[in-house]
């Protein structure tokens, strides 16, 4: 709790490189935009998790952790499947991962609309093409915005299909069950992250 | 829908409201905590660990629920959890609060979800490749931390806690 009354309490951070990501920050950090407290909105997706891998258990009789990269999977087999069917039938991967709407089908489009629901009732959705950051070390081209993201995309659900899970199926789910997995995943991802994040962003103008 | 696709429906609906409630659906937060100068995302992701971890620890030692690790599969980790930072570095979202970010009205969201989406087929293509190649490297199985240590998960957890909370403290006194 000490920590919800610190957060409340502290100003905007200092000593960031850019203006604009310094105003952004001070406008999100700001308590009267309706925001919580990471530490408690955490904590309660904690407590979410535990009560939803209870409810699936004794529902549906198969313990299920919160986890979203697969349903990419699952996504492009249906987009493929209406083009070229007797692929994804011969598809060894989509065979595996089974193309589905499933349970994690609709996590993945509930956290879209449990998104819109908090965002309209606090007034802070904003439709926005391009970031601020961004805008400010690449300028306001959506195009470029567009390309950037398509090709991070591409390489990162790559790599998070690989790697067998993302920051919810690693991160946060692997993590709670103190998968060796989730330790080395976790790392990785915010270890080039960081290397990758700082040759992007880094360079000041 | 099915009971399946109910309880998925809402337990999304809880999570999406909970992660923009918390504000780490934004780039800024993402990329923020990337250059290590707004640590949100930290604070969000380790308070949901802290309590995800004692309960479950709970409903597993009770035989309530079974746990499931997901592989230590080397390679696989290593590459793909290389590939992944990267890839989020400049897309700027993960694949769950990309989607999140669409909701909430950042529609430059939808160019990573395309993006997403296609990585996923190409992945599913090169699939016999990559379980011949990097996949096949060395996987060490389903395996979990305290095992591993030969130690009781509540140790694991007891030290989890409070490298977090040392963490929370310094992320506090930092203004990060």
């Amino acid at each position: 709790m000490v920590f919800l009354n610190r957060h409340a309490r502290r100003p905007a951070a200092q000593g960031f490189g850019s203006q604009s990501f310094q105003e952004g920050t001070r406008m999100q950090s700001n308590r009267n935009d309706g925001g919580w407290s990471p530490y408690l909105a955490g904590a309660l997706v904690g407590v979410l998790a535990i009560l939803s891998a209870y409810a699936t258990t004794v529902w549906l009789g198969k313990t299920t952790y919160l986890g979203a990269s697969t349903t990419f999977v699952r996504g492009a087999g249906i987009i493929e499947k209406q083009v070229v069917p007797e692929r994804v039938e011969a598809n060894e991967y989509f065979t595996k991962e089974k193309v589905k709407v499933d349970w994690q089908f609709m996590l993945v489009l509930g956290i879209f609309a449990g998104a819109f629901i908090a965002a309209s009732t606090d007034k802070s959705f904003k439709l926005e093409g391009v970031p601020p950051v961004w805008k400010e070390r690449f300028g306001p081209s959506v195009g470029k915005r567009a390309a950037a993201a398509f090709l991070g995309g591409i390489v990162a659900m790559f790599g998070a299909r690989m790697a067998d899970g993302c920051p919810s199926g690693h991160g946060l789910s692997g993590m709670m069950q103190l998968s060796v997995s989730a330790f080395v995943a976790l790392a990785m991802f915010f270890g080039v992250g960081i290397v990758v994040a700082a040759m992007v962003y880094g360079r000041r103008k | 829908m099915d009971t399946a696709q109910i309880m998925g429906l809402v337990t999304g609906i809880l999570f999406g409201f909970l992660l923009q409630k918390g504000r780490v659906l934004r780039f800024e937060k993402q990329v923020g905590a990337m250059l290590l100068k707004d640590m949100t995302i930290l604070k969000f992701m380790l308070s949901a660990i802290i309590v995800g971890m004692v309960g479950v620890a709970l409903l597993s030692d009770a035989g309530v629920i079974a746990l499931s690790h997901k592989p230590m599969n080397v390679g696989a980790i290593l590459v793909g959890g290389a590939l992944f930072g990267a890839g989020w570095a400049v897309m700027g979202f993960c694949p769950g609060t990309s989607v999140g970010a669409l909701g909430e009205g950042r529609w430059h969201a939808a160019f990573g979800i395309a993006g997403m989406i296609a990585g996923a087929a190409l992945y599913a293509e090169l699939y016999p490749l990559m379980k011949a190649t990097v996949l096949s490297w060395a996987d060490l199985g389903k395996i979990g931390l305290p095992e591993t240590l030969g130690v009781s998960p509540w140790v694991v957890i007891i030290v989890f806690i409070a490298v977090a909370l040392g963490l929370f403290r310094w992320f506090e006194s930092r203004g990060l």
